[in-house]
């Protein structure tokens, strides 16, 4: 049954003073005219003086705000969709989930989508406006065997037409791949726990990038030298099969966005070529105080907060090896194909994230599933460890969201197939 | 500049009653409303410099209807009367879509109601300072943490933060119940670096719903660089297995996992590993965890909860035989059950769990003894990463700490996870310390568990 229908609108606005290296920042949500004037002078409290620097006039401005191609559908986004269609999904979920296996005992299906409309005009001449949707359908499982118990979860979307939905990321495809992986895990043997041979597959394992190397690589870190990365422009951390770039172009993908939240366009960043550190990624207030180009990836949740470098969709590129060769070469380790999420101490570089899927590897065989553990390992050093790199570069299907400084972010990461030579494996089996 | 926040009183509750109204008036059965204003400051000063200072105020109203046994709920920060006639009218016409659910419904009448007394939440002295002495208590929390030791040589920074809010909830039986609640907090962040140059950061804070029981900042700051000192050096050790001790951070973290498990939402969708089985031994007999929203100043307090339900005191574990869920009245509907007052409700969808002042019965060790008794073992002081499964109740998380040697801390220990499941590791709580400290809606004492397994080289 459809169990919950809820609905919101938020609107408002905030307005930030920037003075050298100090930020002011308050916010209305009431547009009214004397609202926002109020919010800019409790902004402005930070500023020691008046501005240095002229302010453009909104009138040349306008004029210079150039249209380009969207990356995504204003007109006829998924939001626009009939409710009726919407609710069809989940209902197809919730029936395709339970027509999988009648081990299926429990489904939670759902749909959510929103439109966010932005006008960003800056003192610098900055004058830029976007519409972005955003859709994402979500399945969650329960199987049941006796008196074993376990789940399974699916999802995705982007900024697309609702049609996709009903084409290539069908309800049935992702209430099939949560079923799938809860009846495997019904029979899922204890994780080893101990240093081993990693084999990430490809798509959504991109998180191990986004943990372990692109927020170190994220410029406010490295501006304030509290990143493990500090320093390492030019330098050697991953090996020369390892290129990694930051693209926030990407058509129709839930970490792409016309424009950045500062009103910068987007654009495909160079984090690691062939293994050489080569970039931050960067918003205004670093690119201005770190004399970097700014990268366009200044973003925030939302008017109540103040935007700060962030990832949009991060991926590194395919390499030479076929998928199979990297799992054959493998005598003993693990296959993981899908996590739940990670985490990551920027200062001292170390990471985790959680395997929800992942296989024993046996003398170059997948054999047992295992069951949940947590992979951990050292952002600057973990990819020089990477030996093969597959020719299968996948992203994920649009189901992340970062969290930096308690604000949330739609993020998209990728990856081909990777083999890891050395990794901690956090299970509580016997040592691998 | 001081900012005192308004207390238009009459003005949130009349909004929420004539919501209220209005969805009976457009043919909704049954109906409840929340307004909440809140206004919000922070401060962050790095390295000395003020860095970020922020300052707002936001109003947001949301409505849940009942159409017959439908239902559906929206919100907006847009208040104007159309606002309103949007927000009302757009979640009648989703009522209408979604299935009937003869669970749903709002509590029946006679169960509405708040508990008497002062609770304490709301101190107006949070918001007395101005933006010079917000600033200094900021400046003076790093400035103590990076005075401490010569190797603190960066910072994350030194904060301050005040909040005030206040939450009117309406409903169609009659029931109108209104809160204010304030809260500040002192953080520190400090980052130290060892001759080789690698870094270590952690941080300390103080939270407290008045500002007269803030911690002074240079207790925070001290505190912070203890703790981020004891890291330089951490190595790595071995996979191995032995006994674990949790300091109260991250033993509160655990307590958190126990939560999520009794959470009457996960038990109806049999999402939890505690499903089923109610009145059953499920934990060892030294455990007894109880939820009270009731407690005055309490983080967890409240006077009613998300449904206009009173709030209580709740024993959920009781020498380790599980005595309670924690429920709301449509979790409680699902298990043929009574709702004990935890609902939580956001300002759009179904209200959900929350809990109370929700804490570990104390032991008589403190954590120093605890730490004598163990010959060969781990002090986790910090966790990294979320791998619970709570269907399972696997839990496998990234961890670091300080390794215990012959009942001394010996030195850090980082890059490491431990792992069990969540049924045996309270099933074997070998010590549970006297330290009970209120720092969050969440408190647990130092806890000593035996049989996981620490990976590592």
């Amino acid at each position: 049954m459809v169990k919950s229908a809820s609905q919101g609108i938020s609107v408002g606005c905030g307005v930030r003073v920037v003075a050298g290296e100090r930020t002011g920042y308050a916010y209305t949500d009431n547009l009214a005219p004397e609202r926002i004037l109020h919010a800019a002078r409790t902004a402005a409290l930070i500023a020691s003086g008046p501005a240095k620097t002229p302010v453009v006039s909104l009138e040349d401005v306008r004029l210079k705000d150039k249209a380009r191609p969207s990356l995504y559908p204003i007109a006829d986004a998924a939001s626009d969709a009939e409710l009726a269609q919407k609710i069809d999904l989940v209902f197809r979920a919730d029936k395709a989930a339970r027509a999988y296996d009648p081990r299926i005992k429990e489904v939670r299906a759902g749909y959510a989508d929103e439109v966010r409309r932005i006008l960003v005009i800056g003192s610098d001449g900055t004058f830029a406006e976007d519409v972005q949707p955003l859709s994402r359908m979500s399945v969650f499982v329960i199987a049941r065997d006796g008196a074993l118990s376990a789940k399974g979860s699916s999802g995705g979307g982007g900024r697309n037409k609702f049609e996709i939905f009903l084409t290539e990321k069908t309800p049935e495809h992702f209430a099939t791949e949560a079923a799938r992986q809860a009846v495997l895990q019904l029979n899922a043997v204890a994780c080893p726990a101990g240093d081993m041979e990693v084999v990430l597959g490809p798509g959504w394992p991109g998180v191990l990038l986004h943990e372990a190397i692109g927020h170190g690589l994220e410029a406010d870190f490295n501006r304030k030298k509290t990143s493990a990365f500090s320093g390492l422009l030019g330098k050697r951390v991953a090996s020369d099969k390892c290129t990694v770039v930051d693209n926030g172009t990407l058509h129709e993908r839930r970490g792409s966005l016309n424009v950045d939240d500062e009103g910068n366009a987007t654009g495909n960043t160079m984090l690691i070529e062939k293994g050489i550190l080569k970039g931050y990624m960067a918003d205004k207030l670093s690119a201005r105080l770190m004399g970097l180009p700014n990268t366009g990836n200044g973003r925030r949740e939302s008017y109540q907060h103040i935007p700060m470098p962030r990832m949009t969709n991060t991926y590194m590129l395919s390499g030479d090896d076929a998928p199979e060769d990297i799992i054959r070469s493998v005598k003993r380790g693990l296959y993981a194909v899908n996590f739940s999420g990670g985490q990551v101490d920027i200062t001292n570089g170390k990471f985790v994230f959680a395997a929800s899927e992942a296989y024993l590897i046996e003398d170059g065989k997948i054999t047992a599933p295992v069951k949940d553990a947590t992979l951990i390992g050292n952002g600057p050093d973990v990819l020089t460890r990477v030996s093969m790199v597959g020719n299968d570069l996948r992203l994920d299907e649009g189901i992340g969201t970062c969290g930096k400084d308690g604000q949330s972010v739609p993020v998209g990461v990728g990856i081909p197939t990777l083999k890891i030579d050395r990794m901690t494996v956090g299970g509580t089996g016997s040592e691998g | 500049m001081v900012t005192q926040v308004k207390t238009a009183k009459e003005d949130l509750r009349e909004l929420a009653t004539a919501v209220v109204k209005r969805a009976m008036e457009l043919g909704a059965t049954a109906a409840e409303a929340v307004a909440r204003e809140g206004s919000e400051f922070s401060v962050v000063v790095r390295m000395d410099e003020v860095e970020t200072l922020k300052e707002a105020g936001a109003r947001a109203l949301g409505v849940r209807v009942f159409v017959g046994q439908q239902a559906a709920s929206t919100s907006t920060s847009d208040l104007s009367p159309q606002g309103v006639e949007q927000l009302v009218g757009g979640a009648l016409e989703l009522a209408r879509v979604t299935s009937a659910d003869p669970m749903g419904g709002l509590p029946p009448a006679e169960l509405l109601g708040q508990i008497p007394g002062e609770l304490a939440l709301y101190f107006d002295d949070v918001y007395s300072l101005s933006n010079e002495e917000r600033i200094a208590q900021a400046r003076r929390a790093e400035r103590a943490a990076l005075a401490c030791d010569s190797r603190l040589v960066n910072s994350d920074g030194g904060s301050f933060d005040a909040s005030v809010g206040s939450k009117v909830l309406a409903n169609s039986h009659g029931f109108v119940g209104q809160y204010r609640s304030s809260y500040c907090s002192i953080t520190a962040a400090p980052i130290a670096s060892d001759k080789a140059g690698s870094m270590q950061r952690d941080y300390w804070y103080s939270a407290a719903r008045s500002l007269a029981k803030l911690d002074p900042p240079e207790e925070v700051g001290r505190i912070a660089a203890q703790r981020t000192l004891r890291r330089l050096g951490a190595r790595k050790i071995k996979t191995r297995k032995a006994p674990i001790v949790f300091d109260r951070q991250t033993s509160a973290s655990l307590l958190d996992h126990i939560f999520d498990a009794v959470n009457g939402d996960a038990i109806y969708r049999h999402a939890s590993f505690l499903a089923g089985r109610l009145g059953q031994k499920v934990f060892g007999a030294n455990l007894t965890v109880i939820d009270d929203g009731t407690t005055p100043g309490g983080f967890g307090t409240r006077p009613f909860d998300g449904e206009g339900v009173p709030t209580r005191r709740t024993t959920v574990i009781e020498n380790g035989e599980l005595k309670s869920y924690l429920l709301n009245s449509y979790t409680a509907k699902k298990l043929n059950l009574a709702t004990t007052g935890n609902a939580s409700r956001g300002l759009a969808g179904t209200p959900g769990i929350g809990n109370g002042n929700f804490f570990v019965q104390p032991g008589e060790k403190s954590q120093e003894e605890i730490i004598a008794g163990v010959k060969q073992g781990l002090l986790v002081t910090e966790f990294l990463g979320f791998g619970v499964n709570m269907v399972t109740g696997d839990f496998s998380r990234g961890a670091s700490g300080l390794w215990i040697e012959n009942g001394e801390l010996a030195y850090p220990v980082e890059e490491i996870t431990v792992a069990g499941n969540l049924a045996e590791m309270f099933g074997n709580l070998a010590e549970i310390g006297s330290d009970l400290i209120w720092r969050g809606s969440l408190a647990c004492p130092t806890l000593r568990i035996e049989g996981m397994t620490i990976a590592g080289e």
